[in-house]
């Protein structure tokens, strides 16, 4: 086959203009290492035919490597470092499973016990850095889980000594306690029931409270406050709708946000509580040993 | 910091040489005697060390060390006085690692994880690579002060960087960047300030102190001469190890 010179068009574009525009037919080019080095032939040829395309490949000046593999490592472990050390805790002080109770600590241990269990690399990696021969395996529980489904809500309820009876209570989950749900896997991440059924055990009337998914604005707080108290106040109106004395809560981040945007931004009256506060209540220790603040105090006396 | 300065009169004191190893101080060759600390090796070399010594036993913390050995791409750190050369050794000294130093007045602070953070926030961006401890030329358990840090447990802080030297090792190699020995600091002085019960024979001693009780003492020392002091210094009795 011979190969004839082709009659050269005027450089154009495709039909949309996209490569080269009539009016500019100067690309900026990035070359890359290998094209210096053992691809010459691809950079060499491609520029001959760029030209003859009266397409110029203006070459960035002074660049530097793209970052080649380095960008696209999945391998990345550091972050896994801080919860892969608490699992390794728990399995050298003789624990297969790890009770948690702030939501966040749940979520990131929970999540990160997740993806060890389905990557033997990175439990390898984690190990090596570690120091120890093997990642162990631990189950990472949340104390709500462990009330549901080792000690069972007829075993507490039979257990309550003190029934919280007339104490209307909103159940909020925000985020962590139940997405990703997949991972996390507690309860039904729209429509969950696990704190309801506790607090029912308990006594106490659970209120349906449209924000209990809802997220508090999290670390927002940190960077963007005008969210973080929009999201605290939504949840906190959507308590007072329907008529709660109480917002129970998992998570000291989402109780931080709630009466930080209480304290500032619109009071709304609602004491937030932790839910160990109301069961070992129910359960019969004194009030005043539970921790709650002024205005949980207040609004238990007014109940009684 | 310090000074080269060739001491040649040193050198001949030190013949004959024996066996030796070939060492890179700040990437400079020098034949120096097996079996020497790194800080006797720079001195062997004709460095004068101004900064980046002290107590040369291990205690004071000013020798801190960077170090590669021959075929290992890993950067090594250790206190020079410590530390023993190898053939092949590439080694510089780093008499201080920047962090920096806040200014506060103890009696008003509060010992909690508030007041720490307050001064150090970037204690939130530890990751617990415990690369800090690894480093530690003194042996503790650095990371986990951090972690009692965080969870404002400053008795635990105090206890755990008691034997801190402030070298400042840790700060230069983490990936936080928490200026680790600070932290120790103002934890145990906040332990000091407002944690641990006052000392009854120190408030005794300070109160005699301020009555002037010692002066007299004082000025007798002040007026001797140095020939008598240092006779006096060398009858001192010294207590006895436990």
């Amino acid at each position: 086959m011979v190969i004839k010179p082709a009659a050269v068009r005027s450089g154009r574009g495709d039909e949309e203009g996209n490569v080269v525009d009539q009016e500019k037919k100067t690309l900026g080019y990035y070359p890359g290492c290998e094209l210096r080095t053992r691809a010459q032939a691809l950079d060499i040829s491609a520029r001959k035919a760029c030209e003859s395309l009266g397409i110029t490949l203006q070459e960035l000046k002074d660049w530097t490597c793209c970052g080649g593999l380095v960008a696209q490592v999945k391998d990345n472990y550091m972050a896994l470092l801080a919860p892969a050390r608490v699992l390794l805790q728990a399995h050298t002080q003789g624990f297969n499973e790890l009770a948690t109770l702030c939501a966040f600590c749940f979520n990131t241990l929970r999540r990160a016990s997740f993806f060890l269990e389905r990557h033997p690399e990175a439990r390898r990696k984690l190990a090596t850095f570690l120091e120890v021969e093997m990642l162990p395996q631990v189950r990472v529980l949340h104390l709500l889980e462990v009330l549901r489904d080792r000690v069972g809500f007829d075993r507490i309820r039979a257990a309550v000594r003190r029934p919280l009876q007339g104490l209307r209570v909103a159940p909020y989950y925000g985020c962590l306690l139940l997405r990703p749900a997949q991972e996390i896997s507690l309860d039904d991440p729209e429509e969950p029931t696990l704190m309801e059924g506790l607090l029912k055990a308990l006594g106490c009337d659970v209120v349906d409270f449209r924000s209990r998914t809802d997220c508090c604005g999290s670390y927002h707080i940190v960077t963007n406050q005008g969210v973080a108290a929009q999201c605290a106040q939504v949840i906190l109106h959507s308590a007072v709708d329907a008529k709660a004395d109480f917002l129970v809560a998992s998570c000291p981040v989402c109780q931080f946000n709630l009466d930080w945007s209480q304290a500032g931004h619109g009071n709304t009256g609602v004491p937030v509580v932790y839910f160990p506060q109301l069961l070992a209540l129910a359960l019969g220790e004194p009030a005043e040993t539970l921790g709650f603040d002024e205005r949980g105090a207040a609004m238990l006396r007014e109940g009684s | 910091m310090f000074q080269e300065e060739k001491i040649t009169a040193s050198k001949e004191a030190h013949a004959p040489l024996g066996e030796t190893a070939r060492i890179y101080i700040m990437g400079k060759s020098h034949d120096v005697p097996q079996g020497l600390t790194i800080l006797k090796a720079m001195e062997y070399a004709g460095y004068r060390l101004v900064r980046g010594v002290g107590c040369r036993g291990g205690f004071c913390g000013a020798c801190a060390t960077v170090y590669r050995k021959a075929g290992d791409f890993r950067l090594q750190v250790g206190l020079a006085c410590q530390t023993g050369i190898e053939d092949g050794m590439y080694l510089a000294q780093i008499p201080f690692y920047p962090a920096p130093k806040p200014l506060y007045d103890i009696r008003e602070l509060t010992p909690s994880a508030e007041t720490l953070f307050r001064f150090f926030p970037e204690l939130a961006r530890c990751i617990q690579c415990n690369t800090c401890a690894k480093v530690c030329p003194q042996g503790l358990d650095v990371m986990r002060y951090i972690a009692a840090a965080q969870q404002g447990d400053l008795r635990k802080v105090a206890e755990l960087s008691f034997d801190c030297l402030s070298c400042g090792l840790c700060v230069s190699r983490c990936p936080a960047e928490v200026a680790h020995y600070h932290v120790g600091m103002l934890a145990r002085r906040l332990c000091g300030a407002h944690l641990v019960p006052k000392a009854a024979h120190l408030r005794t001693r300070l109160q005699e102190i301020r009555e002037g009780g010692f002066e007299e003492e004082l000025d007798k020392y002040c007026s001797m001469d140095k020939q008598t002091l240092q006779g006096l210094y060398a009858q001192r009795v010294i207590e006895p190890e436990e």
